[in-house]
């Protein structure tokens, strides 16, 4: 199964894993991104996400629906964030449940790392004394 | 056609879309049009053309009914 959201609202790290325990997974594997204080040397002071949200949603499904196809996994979730998120805040919980430990860890991998490469959302971070959106420029 | 703006490419704009004269042209031929109008956009790293919320191929013919959006290097997680 797959379970797909963009909130504006905190997500619940443990709501979403008891989402994909199953009897027949041996195997759980958890992603959080979390806000970080600091990007190259400059105080972070927060976060701001704007979603192309009916997109995004197709786009966090095909990597789930590509998840399913590509290992023997149970159930995959996604969950991003939009709005503003400070410091430790967490913007995105991926949770893949399988049958064992291999599938499960590369299952998220792939979902973590294609979600950064394809859905389209934006963070701009702001600093004490300027913001910028990330990855815009060369 | 209107063209829906995310991120930076809406701080570009100086809006959440914008209309533009380019009925049946390309989505490679919709970036240039942009670009020319919004020269900031040039200085990007990439940008991409969404038409009914998915990526545009260069060769995708965009139609008077499509949803048309910019796509701005993500940087979702």
């Amino acid at each position: 199964m797959i379970e797909i959201k963009i909130s504006s609202e905190p997500l619940n790290i443990s709501s979403c894993i008891d989402w994909v325990m199953s009897p027949e997974a041996g195997g759980i594997d958890v992603f959080i991104g979390a806000v970080r204080n600091m990007t190259k040397g400059k105080q972070v002071v927060r976060l701001e996400f704007e979603a192309y949200e009916a997109m995004a949603l197709k786009e966090m499904e095909k990597i789930a629906k590509d998840v399913c196809a590509k290992w023997p996994v149970h159930n995959v979730l996604i969950h991003h964030r939009s709005g503003v998120l400070s410091i430790g805040d967490i913007p995105v919980v991926i949770v893949v449940s399988a049958a064992h430990r291999a599938a499960a860890f590369d299952a998220c991998r792939y979902a973590i790392d294609t979600l950064k490469e394809t859905v389209p959302i934006w963070k701009k971070e702001v600093f004490e004394d300027g913001e910028q959106w990330v990855a815009a420029h060369p | 056609m209107r063209v829906l703006a995310f991120g930076i490419a809406r701080e570009i704009f100086g809006s959440a879309a914008v209309d533009v004269v380019a009925d049946g042209v390309s989505a490679a031929e919709l970036q240039e049009i942009l670009k020319k109008q919004y020269p900031r956009l040039a200085q990007l790293s990439s940008f991409m053309i969404a038409v009914n919320g998915e990526y545009a191929q260069p060769g995708t013919i965009i139609s008077a009914n499509d949803e048309v959006a910019i796509i701005p290097p993500v940087s979702g997680g």
